[in-house]
């Protein structure tokens, strides 16, 4: 049998992307596994002495949960979704403004560029600043009370309502740029001639957002929504440098990424690897539908026809 | 592509480290002297003070010295235990450190000397075998040395300040109220709690506060406890932080206090300023310089203040310098240390230029005497007159590895409670679960609460 003498190119694509699994297993790989490792001990510093690791079995994970992670949690979300709802609202408002050929707004190009500003400032420089105008003395309150709006300053950062929302405010100013922007892109993706046999059919501008251009989005809305509970899930350095780490009033700001660095601070790996491990589960789960969306197994509907061409068979036979 | 570039920066990154490694270890003594510290306190004083200073870099970070050596300053901020996690790491890795990368020195505060003095982990130098001897420093405090004796008889740090504590007021608010500023005048109106707060209810009727915020008012309650916070795994509240909890609720609610929240914010700050209306702070000597007179240079109360005994005796801080095991450069350290914490001029001036209570008892004796000794912002008082008995009996008896996280924390939890958010038992659990945080090794034991 003669044997093929052909030149193989293959183990060059393997050794061109070599680098990256290796960077890959070097810092992501290797760290996440022993995190999860480390996840099963008791395993902390005291002091400069280390105590530990022995084998703890589940104790981490038990005692977070009877401790306060389900608080932590209930922060996050809360103060993820005040910030949220106005992000989203304002940024449908304001893409499905830009993008409408009626208004003809002059400057486009420049506001795009402004309302996406605050995304490009370092968060914790943010949230300096945010705590440099709503200290008790600060200019916030100077001009609430010399105006007389207020007769004594406000204590904003010492009420849990005042220093959740303060966290709210500043994730919206941060992300609802970005979100307009690509609520802008999905909306232009749309068929202009759908709008304009609206129009035509003298369809009112109300009826045309919740028509037309909601339905039409709505994947992307869920992506966007996605994506930011798992941003919010991180969140940690507004939070944590308007309350100086302590997740003051109560500690009602406490997110779960401050919590873990509260543990990390201690150097306790044990209880931090609990904690890393009960984050990747819920990120996992939720970058799963992500994936879900973005892989379309079924791009011309044909799956969905059978499938649907199935059920109507079965349903006429029974 | 980013990975790559980043994995081609490592290898780069560590052929050179290589190379500067090789070069370092040919040296007897090393070139580079690392310090770390947590503000630029002590490294303005040695840049003033230091007489093998030659220059320092633009932004402060290099100090160059006479012989060609430069210290390399290592800032991370005390708050929130930033400074002690940095030293940490670097200490952990300073075995495999190469010779420049080191740290060679570093200070610490009597809240948490005792990690770092602890024989067990080793990472502080006996000044014994830097070559210093007891006579060397012979004029200091003993307690400055006593507090960093450990349990085999070496000293492992030491000192260039002693650090009681006194009552610092405003002249002015002092003639409007008592109707004179002269201290000893001030000193009988505050001589003990129940003179203050005739004084306090004095001030309040004409509209002024008594003193900034509870944080003020906290390290004379902490310093006259019985017991140290921690026992065995156990931390023991003791009940004079308690009556602290019950006094600073009643001084909010009244407005005696200020209602600031803390120590070292804008808030503190501004209260220290010109157009504060808070009358007097519990402050240490280095708390004229470092607290006080960035607040006030160049402003109408430059001059406005006064010192007198306060109503309880109390201390604060204390910085300790430390030579690190493993250090290349055991020679500059000893003169280093030598010349910043027992040479009497330089601690002359560190007292006569900075307000500094110098760690030189025959010293601060013989200034306490002086007739030409005064400061500015103090109008000229002596100020050494009221400290040097105080600093003769100050004790760190009671301190523990634990004070900073326990004085952290146990401000934060009754932070909420003063503020009116929580109530007494919510701050007690708040304050159970930051410790136990903080410490793992504490969640072994308990929290007890006096009855």
């Amino acid at each position: 049998m003669k044997k093929h003498k052909g030149v193989s190119y293959a183990k060059w694509g393997y050794i061109f992307i070599l680098p990256f699994f290796l960077t890959y297993a070097i810092f992501s790989l290797i760290p996440l596994v022993d995190t999860i490792r480390n996840s099963f001990y008791t395993y902390f510093y005291s002091g400069l002495k280390v105590v530990g690791p022995t084998w703890a079995g589940l104790g981490n994970y038990k005692e977070l949960l009877s401790a306060d992670l389900p608080k932590y949690a209930w922060n996050t979300f809360v103060m993820w979704i005040l910030g949220f709802v106005p992000q989203i609202c304002v940024a449908l408002l304001l893409a499905a403004w830009f993008t409408d050929a009626r208004f003809k707004i002059r400057g486009k190009q420049f506001f795009k560029v402004v309302i996406y500003l605050p995304n490009l400032i370092m968060a914790s420089a943010f949230a300096m600043l945010f705590f440099a105008l709503f200290s008790n003395t600060g200019p916030v309150n100077n001009i609430l009370v010399s105006t007389g709006v207020v007769g004594e300053a406000i204590r904003f950062m010492e009420s849990t309502l005042g220093a959740r929302s303060l966290v709210a405010l500043m994730n919206f100013l941060m992300w609802f740029g970005n979100s307009t922007i690509m609520l802008m892109a999905a909306i232009m993706g749309i068929n202009p001639s759908v709008f304009e046999a609206a129009e035509l059919d003298g369809c009112t501008q109300s009826q045309k957002f919740f028509k037309i251009t909601l339905p039409q989005i709505r994947p992307l809305l869920t992506y966007t929504l996605i994506t930011s509970l798992i941003g919010g899930l991180q969140m940690f350095d507004v939070p944590q440098i308007l309350t100086n780490g302590q997740g003051a009033p109560d500690r009602t700001t406490m997110t779960l990424i401050m919590f873990l660095n509260k543990h990390l601070q201690a150097k306790n790996y044990g209880m931090a690897g609990a904690l890393s491990v009960y984050l990747f589960v819920i990120s996992a789960v939720l970058c799963f539908f992500v994936f879900k969306m973005n892989t379309d197994s079924d791009p011309d509907g044909s799956k969905a026809a059978a499938k649907r061409a199935k059920r109507a068979k079965k349903g006429g036979l029974a | 592509m980013k990975k790559r570039m980043v994995s081609l920066a490592l290898c780069l990154g560590l052929l050179g480290s290589l190379g500067s490694g090789m070069v370092a270890q040919a040296e007897e003594e090393g070139k580079v002297i690392n310090i770390y510290v947590w503000n630029d306190e002590w490294q303005n004083k040695f840049n003033a003070n230091y007489p093998e200073v030659d220059s320092t870099s633009k932004d402060k970070s290099v100090t160059y010295l006479k012989d060609g050596t430069e210290v390399h300053w290592i800032i991370n901020p005390n708050q929130d235990g930033v400074y002690q996690q940095k030293l940490d790491e670097a200490l952990v890795k300073q075995a495999d450190a190469s010779a420049d990368e080191k740290i060679d020195l570093f200070l610490v505060e009597a809240d948490y000397a005792l990690k770092y003095i602890d024989p067990d982990v080793d990472v502080a130098m006996p000044i014994s075998e830097l070559g210093i001897t007891a006579d060397d420093i012979a004029n200091q405090y003993k307690y400055t040395q006593e507090a960093v004796t450990t349990a085999d008889g070496e000293i492992r740090g030491l000192s260039y300040q002693a650090t009681p504590g006194m009552l610092v007021y405003r002249r002015s608010i002092a003639k409007e109220v008592l109707g004179s500023d002269d201290p000893e005048t001030v000193g009988a109106a505050v001589a003990d709690w129940d003179k203050f707060y005739e004084t306090a209810d004095k001030m309040k009727e004409a509209g002024y506060y008594m003193y900034s915020g509870r944080a003020d008012t906290y390290r004379v309650y902490s310093n006259n406890v019985s017991a140290p916070w921690v026992d065995g795994f156990d931390v023991v509240v003791d009940p004079n932080m308690m009556n602290w909890v019950d006094r600073s609720m009643e001084d909010t609610e009244n407005g005696i206090n200020h209602k600031v929240g803390g120590q070292w914010t804008d808030e503190w700050n501004k209260d220290m300023g010109p157009d504060s209306k808070v009358f007097c702070f519990f402050l240490p000597a280095w708390g004229l310089d470092v607290c006080i007179k960035p607040n006030v240079t160049d402003t109408d109360a430059a001059e406005d203040w006064a010192v007198c005994p306060s109503p309880q005796s109390f201390y604060w801080g204390g910085t300790w310098l430390i030579a690190c095991r493993g250090t290349d450069n055991p020679e500059h350290l000893k003169d280093i240390m030598l010349k910043m914490t027992a040479d009497t001029d330089i601690l002359r001036n560190l007292a006569v230029n900075n307000g500094e209570m110098s760690n030189d008892q025959p010293l601060m004796e013989e200034l306490a005497e002086s007739p030409d000794f005064g400061i500015d912002l103090l109008s000229g008082q002596n100020y050494i007159g009221v400290l040097s008995e105080a600093a003769a009996n100050i004790s760190l008896a009671n301190v523990s590895p634990y004070d900073q996280g326990c004085t952290e924390e146990f401000q934060n939890a009754f932070g909420d409670y003063f503020n009116g958010v929580i109530d007494l038992d919510t701050a007690k659990a708040n304050f159970e679960t930051a410790i136990h945080e903080r410490y793992p090794e504490l969640a072994m034991g308990t929290v007890k609460w006096p009855e």
